[in-house]
């Protein structure tokens, strides 16, 4: 029954860390491949879950169990499902790339690389968490080291950018934990395994005894599911609570954004996912109708946004709104189709969801990739102004070429990641939400208006003279990009080696 | 020999070659180009292989070849992809192997292979040309090779491996992965010179607006998918699923699921067949280089709308028995293609660019086809779907070629004129006289010129059928525009080609290498020898001579055989040979004596028409102003300044501040008087009262026990007080 891989794979960045911190600082190249190797370690120890996990079997594997707070009923329990894998696995792959991204850096560089590991450690501890008060724990500590990050290597803006970025996810942290304390106190245990049983089911007889306050059991799940919804709301981040994220990304230094885009965001939808519909599956479905509502406004607000854009870190960053908006669209339609006994709806909202977590793993590619690339031109041309540029491909052909296919990938050309996971959500979502999908293709057209926008302003137009001297992209940059435009190609021409896991989880959900 | 393995591999070589060449081969020209073509050549080949098996006694007609495996996980079910060769497809495939063989080989020439490299080319610019020292030490300039050479084969490769791709689907999702493949290569060929500002905005314009039919498209899969549970042809084209998509209403405007997907569907069709309204971005393609505009606007791109069209006519037909009312998609259809077919033909009258009028030509053309299966001429529309690719493959072949020698002419007498405007042609036939053979063969194909050519077989069919049905409109609509695709045609040929040459470069044009001319004379059979083969049996004299093998083995798609009506009036072919040998006629007529002058007498005939013809009805102002302006005005301003920026923002400032408030608030009123201020005065009074009583600390032992005494004394008081 246990095993302890999930705990290494906890682990391992965090040892890493701290040894990072005892080595010489003047070691630059030390420091930095020890932080890499930390980070590869880590993806070699995820691929052995990936490919140990038994897709026929389904449900949690490699759970490991250790007693953290026996008396609350709150454990140290880990395990991997198809949904929380796929995830794990992004984490492992883009905190290498992020590390190897960062080998410019130079200030500070032992806490820096410190700082990305012990944010892996965070985030994963999140996905694999099957305890909410663990769960908890992880949440925050992934998020303290990106506050850092932003505030001490970030752009010109970075105070107001990390402080807005820390207090709005702090303010959604607070419900959250609340609700976890109430939940723990109704039922006596903190187990998820357990509470996916218990909490839905729960009645009115069977908790009076431990109420909290006095409250109703309606009233606390109504809390409860609230405080869930803002706080994984914000962290997606949902129309409206989305505009922490243009600051934050654009502030945040490459490395940062890559993360911050690529697995961070996917906190909130995971958590939509592993939580909010597993334990409140009724008050999901009341309210999945305005979810859709919300994520068809950041479908078209976000692709808005991003069109209106001058700054291209800031048009990526808005970008990721409009993605997340599929997602989000997915889990609503989803939502919808908790305890609803019609087997053709059943099947689209399967097809949804699965397309929402394809989605969720096709963003954290194009957007760390999107985001490395327009940190690669920022580190050369010290702009990220579309005015100032143009022309580039003369210039830059390697690059140049790149960043069409990683852009085509965000714009979802079909034959890359992105078109599949899109396409499912649309057709999962049609047979629900009729409206809100067909709304949402105001988005996705506009998402092809900033898209070529971009490509227009960076290298498309008259050469323009002023940055003959920019140096193409090196063969480091290089071996950051390419596994990324590896796996994009290959989602997009062979999806079934990753749905196959998706599905497997997704279809237990109904 | 295995006809499934063969399909499977037709859409591959070009997209290894794409991959080579983009990683390995781009540093070599020569490479890059031998690759291009060994992969077109063998997709050719293959494509040559069904085809002629397809067309046997074992082939298609009597089972189509289907393969599929599973693509996507979904619920408890797969989602599947495959291959299929059915008599469409295998027509399809035979014109487009042809087609993009004959353009990869063209491109050779026309990007100038084996030139110089140009004085002062960069990427992202047409060639400039280049000055060379001759035997006797003369410089003068020459054409120079395309600076981007490699990247133009890497390019078309994609774009012929997605126009495979989509032939040989057997589902709608793959031809929809193929046809925005397409769309990519499109935006990408279209701004092949991206450094010039034109080029950039017309390759946004065409992935744009192609992209607004896409995303209906994209919804018609959708919902089509959930109702049929999948998007492969067998399933979809199935008598069940017809029968529950014609009775279940959708939640549209009370149309049934057949109607709204056919309508979603042939939105697609719309944008990427350049229909109106969706028109606008053809005219602007060509900015690209000519073979290009020969592959997006012949072989590949604008063909897939048709053959989307013609493919998905069961659904967009459903409910149809031939006679009846038409179906809702089928109204629109024929309402759509008919106007299209004329106003984009009055357009052309207007153009004085050799490409734009061809252009403008192929968005009527097109028309053509959609009103024909509007009205429900299925063969017919397939017909003429591959004579046009043909003959019009030739004419934008033969206008590059054109202007290739009108290039030459003009660097070598330095003249600053523009090489594709036809006002400064003139006599070319004597210059370029393989150009002007092949070119005259595409334009009467293109006038319908009779019985020769294959574009007068296919027209007069469509005609006919819009006769016979007693579609008068479209049949009247159909035959003006006939009249004036004549009369530009003649106009083009007369102005470009007889006559004397108007400027210097013109009288020193020369005619293109052999890789452009060989390419012209085998589409130039194609543009006669394509209309053979669907000859009607009732035609008069000819009928029957040849079999209407066309007709028979295209036909064989429908169910129930097509709803032709059978009588064969000789009304539509007398107002074919009238309106094409009369607008061949008027066009020469008209032209013939245009000397130095270079005014189009049509101005002064026209007047105030020939202006908004020329402005081509001012639609993209219209749409600037309408839609685009607006766009930008909402995104900007409303979406993110105002609703982002000022609303969602400042509340969040508000509450920030008014936290800051707060705080600053409770210091000044609570922290500081009563708190900090409290402490100090707790902590002074204590101080005070301690050494008030430091009086009693004697330190003499018996002041204690007094004290100690008395307190215990007053304590048992007390307690005796308390209890009694």
């Amino acid at each position: 029954m246990n095993n302890s891989l999930l705990l290494y794979i906890l682990m391992i960045p965090s040892l890493f860390a701290i040894l990072l911190l005892f080595l010489p600082e003047s070691k630059i190249r030390f420091v930095q491949w020890t932080a890499l190797a930390g980070s590869l370690i880590t993806f070699i120890a995820s691929l052995f879950v990936w490919f140990g996990y038994d897709k026929a079997l389904g449900g949690f594997q490699f759970e490991f169990i250790a007693p953290w707070f026996s008396a609350i009923g709150s454990s140290f329990h880990f395990g991997v499902d198809g949904i929380s894998l796929p995830m794990v696995l992004l984490t492992t792959i883009l905190t290498p790339l992020a590390i190897l991204a960062s080998f410019g850096i130079k200030e500070k560089i032992k806490i820096y690389m410190a700082l990305f590991l012990f944010l892996e450690t965070g985030v994963l501890g999140v996905f694999v968490s099957l305890d909410l008060l663990v769960f908890f724990l992880f949440w925050e500590i992934g998020l303290v080291p990106m506050y850092f990050l932003i505030a001490q290597w970030g752009g010109k803006n970075r105070n107001y950018a990390s402080l807005k970025f820390i207090l709005f996810t702090m303010g959604g942290s607070l419900g959250l934990l609340l609700s976890i304390q109430m939940i723990g106190l109704t039922t006596g245990t903190f187990d998820l395994v357990k509470l996916f049983e218990l909490w839905p089911n729960i009645s009115q007889s069977g908790f009076l005894s431990t109420v909290p306050l006095g409250l109703s059991l309606p009233t606390i799940k109504a809390i409860a599911f609230w405080a869930f919804v803002i706080a994984f709301a914000i962290k997606v981040p949902i129309w409206p609570f989305h505009t922490w994220l243009p600051d934050a990304h654009t502030e945040a230094p490459t490395a940062g954004s890559m993360l911050l885009a690529g697995v961070l965001l996917k906190l909130g939808a995971y958590g939509f996912i592993r939580l909010v519909i597993p334990l409140f599956p009724i008050e999901s479905q009341r309210y999945a109708g305005i979810l859709a509502g919300l994520a068809t406004a950041a479908i078209i607000f976000g692709a808005l946004s991003a069109f209106a854009q001058k700054d291209l870190k800031r048009l990526v960053a808005y970008s990721s709104i409009n993605h997340m908006g599929f997602v989000v669209l997915g889990i609503a339609a989803a939502a919808y189709a908790m305890n609803v006994g019609d087997k053709g709806i059943i099947e689209s909202a399967n097809i949804a969801l699965n397309g929402s977590i394809l989605q969720m793993f096709n963003h954290g590619l194009s957007s760390a990739g999107m985001f490395f690339l327009v940190g690669v031109i920022y580190d050369r041309a010290h702009t990220r102004q579309l005015d100032d540029f143009g022309g580039l491909w003369a210039i830059l052909p390697i690059y140049g070429a790149i960043f069409i296919f990683t852009s085509m990938s965000s714009l979802g050309l079909p034959g890359l990641n992105g078109f599949v996971s899109e396409f499912l959500v649309v057709r999962g979502a049609w047979d629900i939400f009729p409206l809100a999908t067909a709304l949402s293709m105001i988005g996705l057209f506009f998402t092809g208006a900033y898209v070529l926008k971009a490509i227009a302003g960076l290298l498309h137009g008259p050469r323009n003279n002023q940055w003959l001297q920019l140096k193409e992209i090196n063969v480091r940059e290089i071996f950051v990009i390419a596994p990324l435009m590896f796996l994009m190609l290959w989602i997009g021409i062979w999806p079934s080696w990753i749905l196959n896991m998706i599905n497997n989880a997704v279809i237990l959900f109904f | 020999m295995n006809y499934e393995l063969l399909t499977w591999l037709v859409p591959v070589p070009p997209l290894i070659a794409f991959f080579v060449i983009v990683l390995f081969a781009n540093r070599s020209n020569k490479l890059s180009h031998s690759l291009a073509i060994i992969a077109a050549g063998l997709s050719w080949l293959l494509s040559m292989f069904i085809f002629v098996w397809a067309i046997g006694p074992k082939g298609v007609l009597q089972k189509p070849l289907v393969s599929s495996i599973n693509w996507l996980p979904t619920a408890d079910t797969f989602l599947k992809i495959g291959v299929q060769i059915d008599a469409l497809s295998a027509i399809t495939l035979f014109f487009v192997a042809w087609t993009v063989l004959m353009i990869f080989v063209y491109s050779i020439g026309y990007h100038n292979y084996g030139q110089p490299k140009g004085d002062h080319d960069q990427p992202g610019l047409p060639p400039h040309g280049a000055t060379v020292e001759s035997a006797n030490a003369q410089s003068h300039k020459v054409m120079s090779i395309e600076p981007m050479y490699a990247r133009f084969f890497a390019f078309i490769s994609l774009f012929a491996f997605a126009m495979y791709l989509l032939v040989v689907s057997n589902n709608l999702l793959t031809l929809y992965i193929g046809w925005e493949i397409m769309g990519l290569c499109s935006y990408l060929l279209i701004g092949f010179w991206y450094a010039k500002p034109s080029a950039r905005a017309a390759a946004i314009k065409a992935f744009l607006t192609t992209r607004i039919g896409d995303v209906f498209m994209l919804i018609g899969l959708a919902s089509l998918y959930t109702i049929a549970g999948s998007l492969q042809y067998e399933v979809i084209f199935s008598e069940k699923v017809l029968q529950s998509l014609v009775q279940n209403a959708s939640p549209f405007f009370g149309m049934s699921w057949a109607a709204l997907i056919g309508l979603l569907i042939f939105i697609g069709v719309v944008g990427k067949s350049s229909q109106f309204p969706l028109h606008v971005w053809l005219p602007d393609a060509m900015e690209g280089p000519t073979p290009v505009s020969a592959m997006i606007h012949a072989a590949t791109m604008v063909s897939a709308g048709v053959y989307l069209a013609i493919r998905f006519f069961p659904i967009l037909s459903a409910g149809w028995e031939g006679g009846t009312v038409l179906t809702t998609p089928m109204l629109v259809m024929s309402i759509i293609g008919s106007f299209t077919a004329l106003f984009a033909a009055t357009i052309a009258l207007s153009q004085r660019d050799i490409k734009r009028v061809l252009a403008y030509s192929t968005i009527s053309q097109l028309g053509y086809m959609i009103a024909a299966l509007g009205i429900g001429a299925y063969v017919a529309a397939a017909f003429h779907l591959v004579t046009h690719a043909f003959f019009k493959a030739l004419l934008f072949l033969g206008s590059g070629s054109v202007i290739h020698g009108m290039e030459h002419g003009v660097y070598h007498e330095g003249e600053h004129i523009d090489p594709q405007d036809m006002f400064n042609m003139g006599g070319l036939y004597k210059k370029m006289p393989i150009t002007f053979a092949t070119f005259v063969i595409g334009g009467l194909a293109l006038s319908g010129f009779p019985i020769i050519t294959a574009g007068f077989w296919s027209k007069d069919e469509i005609l006919s059928s819009a006769f016979n049905g007693s579609f008068l409109v479209v049949f009247i609509v159909l035959a003006v525009s006939a009249f004036l695709t004549a009369f530009y045609t003649m106009r083009q040929i007369t102005l470009v080609f007889l006559g004397k040459p108007r400027t210097n470069a013109a009288s020193h044009a020369h005619e293109t290498p052999i890789t452009m001319t060989l390419p012209l004379i085998v589409l130039s059979f194609f543009a006669i020898a394509a209309g053979w083969v669907g000859i009607p049996k009732a035609f008069p004299g000819l009928g029957g001579l040849l079999p209407n093998w066309f007709s028979d083995f295209v036909g064989s798609m429908l169910h129930g055989g097509e709803h032709a009506v059978e009588h064969h009036s000789l009304i539509p072919l007398f107002t074919s040979l009238f309106v094409s040998l009369g607008g061949l006629f008027t066009g020469y007529l008209v032209y013939r004596r245009m000397e130095k002058k270079t005014e189009d007498p049509m101005v002064w005939s026209l007047g105030s028409i020939y202006k908004m013809l020329e402005n081509k009805y001012y639609i993209d102002e219209f749409y600037t102003k309408v839609f685009i302006n607006p766009a930008k005005w909402i995104a900007e301003k409303v979406v993110y300044i105002w609703m982002d920026l000022k609303i969602i923002d400042g509340i969040l400032h508000g509450i920030s501040n008014f936290g800051l408030w707060t705080g600053n608030f409770l210091r000044q009123k609570f922290d500081v008087p009563v708190i900090n201020r409290g402490g100090d005065n707790l902590a002074k009074s204590t101080k005070f009262i301690g050494s008030e009583i430091r009086i009693t600390q004697t330190g003499k032992v018996q002041d204690y026990m007094f004290l100690a005494l008395a307190l215990s004394l007053l304590g048992s008081v007390i307690f005796l007080i308390i209890i009694f």
